[in-house]
Parts: C-alpha cells; sequence; structure tokens
C-alpha cells in the first residue's frame, strides 16, 4: 500500500552529513535528507512552507467564505428595512412578515421532529442492535440510500404520490382530532398542507439523523450490555438501561442536527405547499397554512423588484440565525456529551 | 403438552414463533380487509395489528412480562424501519414506472427549445451541459479548498486556536441551508456584476461549493485522522520533508476515503435545486457560457417543467419531461453513491488487523 518515498536520496543508513545543508532558496535541497547535526536550526524547506501556508490559506479562505455570506447577506437584505407594505404580502411590518414565516418554519419543522424522533431511535436500534451481523450494513445502506434522493425528487413525490394518499387522513384527522388547533380544518382537499410538507420534511431529516443516533449507540461500552444481559436483562432492558442512558446527549444532538436540517430545507415545502399568502395558523391540514421561510424564497424569487429580492434575503438571514443557532446548541451538547462519556 | 419442569427452554416461545405468528397475522389481515374491502394499506395495517397484539400476547401467555415487553419492542423497533422503507420504495417504483417511457437517445440528446417539446421530442440536454457545469465549477472551488483546510486542520493546525475556530467555521457550514447559500450567490453577484438578477453557472457553483466545502473538509478530515502516525514518523525518520510526507505517504493512504467523500459530496450538490433556482435562472436552451446567462440544471428543470403539467393542451408531455428527468436524476446520484461506496471498500487500506 504504501510505497516508500523515492524521493529521499543521499545515504540513509550511511553516515550522517557533515556538511550544513544551505537553507531555503534551492528547491532541490527539499528533497534530500536532513542533516541531523544541525539542530537548532534545521534547514527552512521552501516546499514545505508552500505546502504550509497554501494550507493555512485554504483554511483562512474558509473563515473568508463564512463571513462573506455573513456580510454579503447583511449588505443586500438591510435595504428591505426600508420596505413599504405594499411589498410585505399582507403583512403591516417586516418583522411581523419574517415573525410570521418563522413561526411556519419551526411549526413545519417541529412536527417533522416529532414523526422523526421515534422512528430515528428505532432505525438506530434496528442497526446497531437489532439486526443480524450480516443485515446491518445493508439496512444501513438503504437507509444511506435515503438520504441521497434529491430533495426536488422528494418534493415531487410528496406532491404527486404523497399528497393524494392523505386526503382521507386530512379528513379523518378534522374529523376526530379537530378539537386539537392543530388539525381544526377545514381538511384540503388536495392534501397540499403543512402537515403533508411536514411528513416529507421527516423523511429527508430521517437519514442524518439516524446515522448519528446509530453511531451513538455502537458507542455504548460492550461491558455496560454485557453487564445488563449477564444480569438476565432482556434485549430491551439492556437497551434501557445502558445504551439509552450513555447516548441520550448524543440523542439529542442529533435530534437537533436533524431540526437544523429540517429548518432549512426549501424544495419539500416549496413543491408540496400550496402557497396563499403569508399567514400565522397552527392549522396544518387546510388548505390556508403557515409558509416557512425557505418556501417563500423559492417561491417569491422570481419578483425581481430590488426590494422585493431585499426582502427574501432579509428573511434568508433570519433563516441563517435560527439554523445556526440550532446547530450551535446541537454541536454544544454532543460536545459535552464526549466530555462526560 | 407442557415441557418437563427441569427443560430449560420450558416457557420459551419456539424461535419460529414470529414467523408462525406472521403468517397468522398475514391471512387475518387479508380476511379483515377483505370482507371489509380495504384496499393493500388496510391490509397491511390489519395483518401488523393483528401481529403486534398476538406475537407478545403470545409471548405473555408462555413466557412472563418482561419478555412479553422485550417482544413489543422489537415489533415496534422493526416497524420503524419498515415504514422509513415503505416512502423509499414507493419514491424509486413511482419515478421508475413514471419515467422509464420517456427515457430515449432523444430525451438525453436534445434540449428542449421551441417547439420541439410541442412536437413531443424535446429532451434534457441543455439540463446534463448545465448540472456538469455547475457541479464542476463547485467542485473545483470545493474541492482544492477542502482537502488543503482539512491538510492543514490535520497536520499543522492541530490542537492550535485557529484550529479549533475553523472546525468550529465548518461546523457551521454544514448548518447552512442551502437556499441561504443561493441567497449569498445572489447577493454577491449582485454585489460584483452590478446587475440586479445575475444569473449565470459560475454563481451556482460558488453556492453549490459553500455547501461542498463542509463535506469534504469533514471527510478527509476524517480519512487523514486514521493514517496510522506510525508511517509519519517513518518518513520523518527518513529525512523526508513533511510536505512530500503528506503528498506522497499520507494522502496516498486515504485516498481511497477521500475518494469517497469526496464523490459523495459530489452527488449531495448535484442534486441541489434551491440555491440555483436564485441565480441560474430558467432556460430551454443549451448553455455553453458558464459566464454568462441562464441555464437549466436537471433538478431546476423538474422544478420549472412542474408548473407546466397543468396545461391543458401539452399538460402530458411536461409530466413526461419530469418524470424522466427526475429518473435520470436519481439513475446519476445514485450512480455516485454506489461508484464512491465501492470505491471506499475496495481500496480501503487494508491494516494489518
Amino acid at each position: 500500500m504504501i510505497t516508500a518515498p523515492r524521493s529521499v536520496r543521499g545515504p540513509v543508513t550511511g553516515p550522517p552529513h557533515e556538511h550544513p545543508l544551505p537553507t531555503g532558496g534551492d528547491p532541490v535541497t527539499a528533497t534530500t535528507a536532513e542533516a541531523p547535526a544541525v539542530e537548532s536550526a534545521p534547514p527552512r524547506r521552501i516546499g514545505d512552507s508552500v505546502f504550509r501556508n497554501a494550507a493555512l490559506g485554504a483554511a483562512l479562505l474558509v473563515i473568508l467564505f463564512l463571513a462573506g455570506v455573513a456580510i454579503f447577506l447583511v449588505i443586500k437584505g438591510v435595504p428591505a428595512l426600508e420596505a413599504e407594505p405594499e411589498h410585505l404580502s399582507g403583512r403591516g411590518s417586516l418583522l411581523g412578515l419574517v415573525g410570521a414565516l418563522l413561526f411556519g418554519t419551526v411549526l413545519a419543522s417541529v412536527i417533522a421532529m416529532v414523526i422523526v424522533t421515534p422512528l430515528a431511535i428505532g432505525l438506530g436500534l434496528v442497526i446497531s442492535h437489532y439486526a443480524p451481523r450480516r443485515l446491518a450494513k445493508p439496512v444501513g445502506f438503504l437507509v444511506d440510500l435515503l438520504a441521497a434522493v434529491p430533495s426536488v425528487v422528494f418534493g415531487l413525490w410528496g406532491l404527486i404520490v404523497l399528497a393524494p394518499y392523505l386526503v382521507p387522513t386530512h379528513e379523518w384527522l378534522v374529523r376526530y382530532l379537530g378539537w386539537l388547533p392543530f388539525f381544526d380544518g377545514p381538511a384540503s382537499q388536495t392534501a397540499r398542507t403543512l402537515l403533508t410538507a411536514s411528513i416529507v420534511l421527516a423523511l429527508m431529516a430521517l437519514p442524518i439523523v439516524t446515522a448519528i443516533m446509530r453511531e451513538v449507540f455502537a458507542q455504548t461500552p460492550r461491558s455496560h450490555q454485557e453487564a445488563a444481559l449477564a444480569l438476565g436483562a432482556t434485549r430491551w432492558e439492556m437497551i434501557r438501561m445502558a445504551v439509552l442512558p450513555y447516548g441520550r446527549s448524543g440523542m439529542v444532538a442529533a435530534l437537533l442536527l436533524g431540526l437544523g436540517r429540517a429548518l432549512g430545507e426549501t424544495m419539500a415545502v416549496a413543491m408540496v405547499l400550496s402557497a396563499t399568502g403569508v399567514i400565522v395558523s397552527l392549522d396544518t391540514v387546510s388548505s390556508q397554512n403557515s409558509n416557512t421561510i425557505a418556501a417563500f424564497i423559492a417561491q417569491g424569487y422570481k419578483e425581481a423588484s430590488p426590494i422585493k429580492v431585499s426582502i427574501l434575503i432579509f428573511a434568508g438571514l433570519a433563516l441563517f440565525l435560527l439554523t445556526f443557532l440550532v446547530n450551535f446548541l446541537g454541536r454544544w451538547i454532543a460536545a459535552r456529551g464526549v466530555v462526560k462519556a | 403438552m407442557t415441557a418437563m419442569p427441569l427443560d430449560p427452554t420450558a416457557g420459551q416461545l419456539p424461535r419460529s414463533a414470529p414467523l408462525l405468528v406472521g403468517v397468522v397475522a398475514l391471512a387475518a389481515g387479508g380476511l379483515v380487509a377483505l370482507l371489509a374491502g380495504w384496499g393493500l394499506t388496510g391490509t397491511a395495517l390489519a395483518g401488523w395489528l393483528v401481529f403486534a397484539v398476538a406475537y407478545p400476547a403470545w409471548s405473555l401467555a408462555v413466557e412472563n412480562r418482561r419478555k412479553a415487553t422485550d417482544r413489543v419492542v422489537t415489533v415496534l423497533v422493526w416497524t420503524a424501519f419498515a415504514i422509513a422503507m415503505i416512502p423509499l420504495v414507493s419514491l424509486v417504483v413511482t419515478v421508475v414506472a413514471k419515467g422509464a417511457p420517456a427515457l430515449s437517445w432523444e430525451f438525453l440528446s436534445k434540449d428542449s427549445t421551441g417547439r420541439a417539446l410541442i412536437e413531443g421530442n424535446g429532451g434534457i440536454f441543455h439540463a446534463v451541459v448545465g448540472t456538469v457545469q455547475v457541479t464542476l465549477v463547485a467542485a473545483l472551488i470545493a474541492i482544492p479548498v477542502g482537502v488543503l483546510t482539512a491538510i492543514w486542520l490535520v497536520e499543522y493546525g492541530d490542537g492550535s486556536r485557529l484550529a479549533r475556530v475553523v472546525t468550529f467555521l465548518v461546523d457551521v457550514m454544514t448548518g447552512i441551508p442551502s437556499i441561504v447559500a443561493g441567497l449569498f450567490a445572489l447577493a454577491f453577484f449582485q454585489v460584483v456584476m452590478g446587475e440586479p438578477l445575475p444569473r449565470l453557472a459560475v454563481a451556482g457553483g460558488v453556492a453549490l461549493s459553500l455547501l461542498m466545502i463542509p463535506t469534504v473538509v469533514r471527510s478527509v478530515e476524517e480519512m487523514l485522522k486514521l493514517v496510522p502516525d506510525d508511517l509519519r514518523e517513518a518518513a520523518y525518520a527518513l529525512g523526508v520533508p513533511k510536505w512530500r510526507t503528506i503528498c506522497k505517504v499520507v494522502l496516498p493512504t486515504a485516498v481511497a476515503g477521500i475518494v469517497t467523500g469526496i464523490t459523495l459530496s459530489i452527488a449531495r450538490v448535484a442534486g441541489e435545486t434551491a440555491p440555483l433556482l436564485l441565480v441560474t435562472g430558467v432556460a430551454y436552451g443549451t448553455n455553453w457560457n458558464p459566464l454568462d446567462g441562464s441555464l437549466a440544471t436537471l433538478p431546476t428543470y423538474i422544478f420549472s417543467s412542474l408548473s407546466k403539467t397543468s396545461h391543458f393542451e401539452y399538460g402530458d408531455s411536461w409530466a413526461d419531461q419530469v418524470w424522466g428527468t427526475a429518473l435520470v436524476l436519481i439513475i446519476i446520484v445514485m450512480t455516485l453513491n454506489v461508484v464512491a461506496r465501492v470505491i471506499g471498500a475496495v481500496f480501503a487500506p487494508k491494516t494489518g488487523k
């Protein structure tokens, strides 16, 4: 696998060079063996410093890139503060508009995560503990394939296949659970609702959450698990007593990272939801829905007036901050969990 | 009837219990559904319900409460797996069934300018060209930056304050919503070009590179960390300079994993839609110039064609376009995924263990 570096010239096993190597300048010296005699001032190699600085430059470029995102979003987003009410999709002020969209974004994502949580825990356990060893890998691969499906295809499927399929479910929910504010109704006839969008969102967030969960479950020390089994615990009791407590912070982190993903996901909502202005509504099954920031941007990008674009960018900035917060929280909890473990 | 008291398997369900109950449940579910006239969903639901009740109940009768609970959970866990797989199967089946009839050589080799489409022989050549352009630009930016950043993080900056900052920022980048990346490219090229609505492939590439960099950095970093320090130290001991050690020893050792990670990140951005909507616009002809003009990519072409499927006369031909394109896109993305994993599995460094 690893070939010996052919570039090394000079007597490797022989006596060390007596003469000090010239410093810098000549690139040929970069490939000759170092003289051990010079200890206090090792010869500077031009190749080394070029390579090092290139790598450092790339790392700094990442910082620059991210700073650029924040700066350009602010530059182009701030003019939106002067937007006239007629540009604001029926909301009184810019903050009213962004606030309403934030509400819809959080609502859709939280519903998605409510669906994802039990599924991801179950799937993670299947891969880490339940599936026979031979099956665990293919099962994991199938879940990864789910992650590989492009979002636009998910949106297409949600719109053409899932939504018509869910129409009876919507009617059922309104009839029997209508006392909940989420299912107030009247049921949408097309099921192009926030609920359907949330289900698609859940499917899209599921693979990433599952991937982290199965890592977390797999990291439970074998000794903990074997101790539980040796005491006569059933498999579920072992999981409840050893695996789940050990992975608690990891599970929370996984859910937060999945939430961050769901918050920013665009196409599923933009394609499934039939946009009807910007409203604030807890109702997830009627044809009047809250909209999400990402979908609002994707649906409004064609209206080219500069102030409109500014408003979109401002909304994007809000989304950026929101996902940043959620991801930060997720990473923080994950890091804290590792330290504790 | 009952087993001997000393038999250790007394009070245990036979190993074939799930299978037996499964068959019974399937029959019962089918019967119920047939009598009530439910469809496939009803059958599955009824069958599942019978299984989920009967299996633990049998366990409760023969074994004990704890084992019954264990079996309930087993059923639930596998149910979660089934629920997650149903959409995947449904999605793949739908896309293949609806997309396959649209596929033909013409579909792949023609664009959809003018009346080509209305005559029913429009194609997606322009979208393929657009996807390749945008992805290429993204890869040209993201791969060098990502790989070098990862090298710096692992080989040079390890433990330093700057490394912690960069790692943190890469994490932040991972969480950037794709549409925000698109807005960034929009705002950036608005400022650079002074146009209110810039439309060019490079802007799309910049947006996608923003999404690609963190995945490249992450995967390369993981792989570089797996390279044993022994190898590095052996090279240093032979007097090899650090940069040659990295290029000739560390990178070749990790190359399989790196290629896998990069291929996966390409697969991810090739299917990305939202940022491109904002900066590449809509086009039906082939645009070879990445520096100017609208162009279509496979995902944005799906999105823009979708709105036309409701056309009273040509809706059907647009629907063919949508599903055919979706199938091509899925084939490309899935192929990249499989190739990446095969590379990772076949060329993985064989450690002595």
